[in-house]
């Protein structure tokens, strides 16, 4: 038997189909999840993802994080439920304090959509345990609202216990402080990124590479070996 | 009828690329002398009932957790008097 993975879809979501794909192409099963329901259907792990959830309004992330589903989720995040947020699902898991720090809108004021290399920081995550520490990857990255923002005692924090789990190289694309494009919760369990590892899973898409595919691969070991 | 007023700005210590655009625009508005602009969210809440501690509590508990984001926004919370009230509707 496989993993099942759970997809969240809010009013806004766009990445929901292109992550469900990710994660049939890595082995494992997709299951669509419905931002109203509290029933997480006993998923092994949830994946949030992309787009701009009621319309990015009062701040990315702010309305989905009081979502029936997020309730559930938060929950079995605190209890050790494998959950990755991208870019907007980053957004969420900021917004519902499931990870430090903050987003904001990029510091030149425009929305960025392009190939971005990200040095991986932290292969022992959940979701990165197919990656080695210190290696390069290239996957999309497009959004608004991309600039990490923490107090300088939380970056400390961060920058000591190796919980910045992404970075950017090369250009700092949107001002994020210490040019941190991901981060990991403690526990490595909950992890969020702005770039956009589910574009990236084939060759014929994204960037041309599968540099993208070992965050559901890392999964899908850590869950079948569990 | 109560008009509660609760403002929401970014941390100082926090870049706001938006307010320093509104800045740079200035001078080619004619004004001068205006060295910093800094921009925020102000919400009105329109509150049936006694405004009593109760409900003024409860509207800081609100803007706590949701009309701000208390990692990188500070708020204030104010109760606008009626006559302000009628002022600005004038």
């Amino acid at each position: 038997m496989t993993a099942r993975i759970g997809v969240v879809t809010f009013p806004g979501s766009l990445d929901d189909r292109d992550t469900q794909r990710a994660i049939r192409v890595a082995g494992a099963e997709p299951v669509a999840l419905w931002h109203k329901d509290k029933d997480l259907k006993q998923v092994d792990a949830v994946v949030l993802c992309g787009g701009f959830s009621y319309g990015d309004y009062l701040r990315a992330g702010a309305i989905a994080r009081f979502s029936p589903v997020m309730d559930t989720l938060i929950d079995q995040a605190k209890t050790g439920l494998p959950v990755l947020g991208i870019c907007n699902g980053f957004q969420i898991l900021t917004e519902a304090h499931l990870l430090p720090g903050g987003m904001l809108g990029n510091d030149h004021l425009h929305f960025i959509c392009r190939d971005q290399k990200l040095r991986v920081e932290n292969a022992d995550t959940a979701w990165t345990s197919d990656y080695t520490a210190g290696q390069e990857i290239s996957i999309p990255l497009k959004n608004m609202d991309g600039r990490y923002v923490a107090d300088r005692r939380t970056l400390d924090e961060l920058e000591a216990e190796g919980r910045v789990a992404f970075r950017y190289v090369d250009v700092n694309p949107n001002g994020s402080l210490n040019d941190i494009a991901g981060v990991t919760n403690a526990a490595g369990n909950v992890v969020g990124l702005m770039p956009h590892p589910e574009h990236a899973v084939e060759p014929l898409i994204g960037t041309g590479r599968t540099d993208g595919l070992p965050f559901f691969t890392s999964i899908l070991k850590k869950l079948v070996n569990a | 009828m109560a008009r509660v007023v609760v403002d929401v700005m970014l941390k100082p210590e926090i870049l706001d690329p938006q307010g320093q655009a509104v800045q740079r625009a200035l001078p080619r508005l004619g004004f001068d002398g205006i060295s910093d602009v800094r921009q925020g969210k102000r919400f009105e809440l329109e509150v049936d009932g006694p405004l009593d501690e109760a409900a003024l509590a409860r509207i800081h508990d609100l803007a706590e957790s949701f009309l701000a984001n208390t990692v990188i926004e500070d708020f204030t919370v104010r109760v606008e008097e009626a006559a302000e009230v009628a002022e600005a509707a004038k």
